[in-house]
């Protein structure tokens, strides 16, 4: 270690490295685009059987579209660390020096795009299964929501799955870790939705408020994340 | 006493409760210290 | 795995009890003792809710208790985290705190329920108060379970230091969505509409009374709890070094057979 000069890679670099390789992982395996896709897909018929009233199910049409994502992430999460620590990947990346944060940002976007992808397919499912109305300025307020939300999830989903990466019994564990914390994104993103949708007479300003909850959950949630992953993946 | 139900399940439970932590904490406390040597007991 | 401690001698007091913990804990009897009494029996009944104050003797102390002990879960981690030789006390403390919080904040939630059957006539409300609290409970739940991962005791140490500090960040965050949430509803008055309690002085002494009784109960089982997480750590380590012990005498009589199997 001595005579060798090792110039650190920069955290962004490390980041943009992860994110590309995570999504050349999940494109050319595609079990997300054959299995997790379709998995959330089916949830939202499932939804539609279980209320089975079209007035109730274009009401809460927001919700099930988030609790689908929910549901989604816990997948995502757990496949995005399974593929890492199945060959020590996420060891071998440590012992690299490759900077924590890097990985965990690297690691979060790659969810985060995965996610953004499915939620446009939800809301799509939203709009033809449970025919909800969209309007133009509900668009903005949607795709700001989906944005800040998605941010949110991937950096809880990210810090709480790498915590509970290689370790016995996380299929269970990672759930009752995540989503408690997730909830305010499940309350907030649900409430923008609902404005967007303008379900139950809601106006599409009323959502506004609560993307700003969802931006600082996301802020609140990357800089934890940035400082805590280290000493969550060190062995 | 109205609610008389109410009032001593809350009691009931709430003191129950603490009584058996406490004799389980006891009752691992002294199992584990006829096992450990003083030396990793710092209290003694 | 069958003798380990046998091998050298050793003294072995079976005590975990300190002047310190008996003084707790008999300051902890006495007041309990005060608060069953003065709750159940001295103090009046209140005018709005008649015999059902008597619960709040215990509720409240009860809830104090379950806050208290994630303040100090929170704290110690922080001091774990930040000391700079990572003194497994700070851990054990916090783990410890966590335990009996956990225990305290599901009978919160019971004598809560029940106090809201009588008064509010619901066992449940989305009042922002009490669907925290339950998070809280969710949240430290999955904290002792991170505890429960195995790995080496620094190991455990980080990762749930780490987890209670995500806590601190995670709390506020869901009280402030749920009363935002709730505020929407124009229904958040559950608490307030008939939860004034006019407290004469004895209401007041049984209520204080109580959490301080509580307050001391706490103490001595966190303290006791965390001697007995000392004892099983110590325990864990000697097992271990019993174990590999074993392992390095089995491999040269291992050794040992085949060379004189090779002559």
């Amino acid at each position: 270690m001595s005579n060798l000069e090792v110039r650190p890679i920069s955290t962004l670099r490390v980041a943009r490295v992860i994110a590309s390789k995570d999504l050349r992982i999940e494109l050319r395996s595609r079990v997300v685009t054959n299995q997790v896709y379709p998995f959330a897909g089916l949830v939202m018929v499932m939804f539609a059987f279980a209320l089975d009233n079209d007035a109730v199910l274009s009401r809460v049409a927001g919700g099930l579209v988030w609790l689908a994502t929910l549901f989604s992430l816990i997948i995502l999460v757990q496949r995005s660390f399974a593929v890492d620590s199945a060959d020590g990947a996420l060891e071998a990346q440590r012992v690299a020096g490759l900077d924590p944060a890097g990985i965990f940002i690297g690691k979060a976007v790659a969810v985060m795009v995965q996610l953004v992808v499915l939620e446009m397919l939800l809301l799509l499912a939203a709009v033809v299964l449970y025919r909800v109305e969209l309007r133009i300025d509900g668009v903005v307020l949607l795709v700001t929501c989906v944005i800040c939300a998605t941010a949110g999830l991937a950096f809880v989903g990210t810090l709480y799955g790498g915590l509970t990466a290689g370790v016995r019994g996380r299929e269970t564990l990672l759930p009752l870790l995540m989503l408690p914390v997730v909830a305010p994104v499940l309350i907030g993103a649900t409430r923008a939705t609902e404005s967007a949708f303008t379900s139950g007479g809601a106006a599409v300003s009323d959502g506004w408020p609560w993307v700003g909850v969802l931006a600082v959950f996301a802020a609140v949630f990357a800089i934890g994340g940035i400082l805590s992953f280290g000493s969550l993946i060190e062995e | 006493m109205d609610h008389l139900g109410f009032i001593s399940a809350v009691y009931l439970t709430t003191f129950g409760v603490i009584i058996g932590l406490v004799a389980k904490t006891l009752k691992q406390g002294r199992d584990l210290a006829s096992k450990v040597a003083d030396k990793d007991k710092p209290w003694t | 795995m069958t003798s380990v401690s046998s091998t050298t001698t050793q003294t072995f007091t079976a005590k975990v009890a300190t002047p310190t913990t008996r003084l707790v804990g008999a300051m902890a009897i006495v007041s309990l003792a005060w608060v069953v009494m003065g709750g159940l029996f001295i103090t009046p009944k209140d005018v709005d809710q008649g015999d059902a104050v008597r619960i709040m003797y215990v509720h409240v102390p009860t809830a104090w208790v379950a806050y208290l002990a994630f303040i100090v879960t929170a704290i110690a981690s922080a001091c774990w985290l930040l000391s700079r030789k990572h003194a497994m006390g700070f851990d054990r403390v916090a783990g410890a705190s966590a335990e009996v919080g956990v225990i305290f904040m599901a009978m919160t939630l019971l004598s809560g329920s029940l106090w809201g059957r009588i008064t509010w006539g619901s066992y449940w409300a989305w009042d922002p108060r009490l669907t925290t609290t339950s998070f809280l409970l969710v949240t430290y739940i999955g904290y002792l379970a991170v505890r429960g991962l195995g790995g080496s005791l620094e190991q455990r140490a980080r990762r749930s230091a780490v987890i209670a500090l995500l806590a601190v960040l995670e709390i506020p965050l869901v009280h402030f969505s749920v009363l935002m949430w709730r505020s929407l509803h124009q229904e958040a008055s559950v608490l307030s509409g008939d939860g004034d309690i006019k407290m004469d002085g004895s209401m007041l002494t049984t209520l204080l009374v109580g959490v301080i009784g509580f307050t001391c109960t706490f103490v001595w089982l966190v303290m006791h709890r965390q001697r007995v997480l000392a004892m099983q750590d110590a325990m864990q380590s000697s097992q271990l070094d019993a174990a590999l012990r074993e392992r390095a005498d089995e491999s040269t009589t291992i050794n040992t057979n085949k060379s004189n199997e090779l002559i």
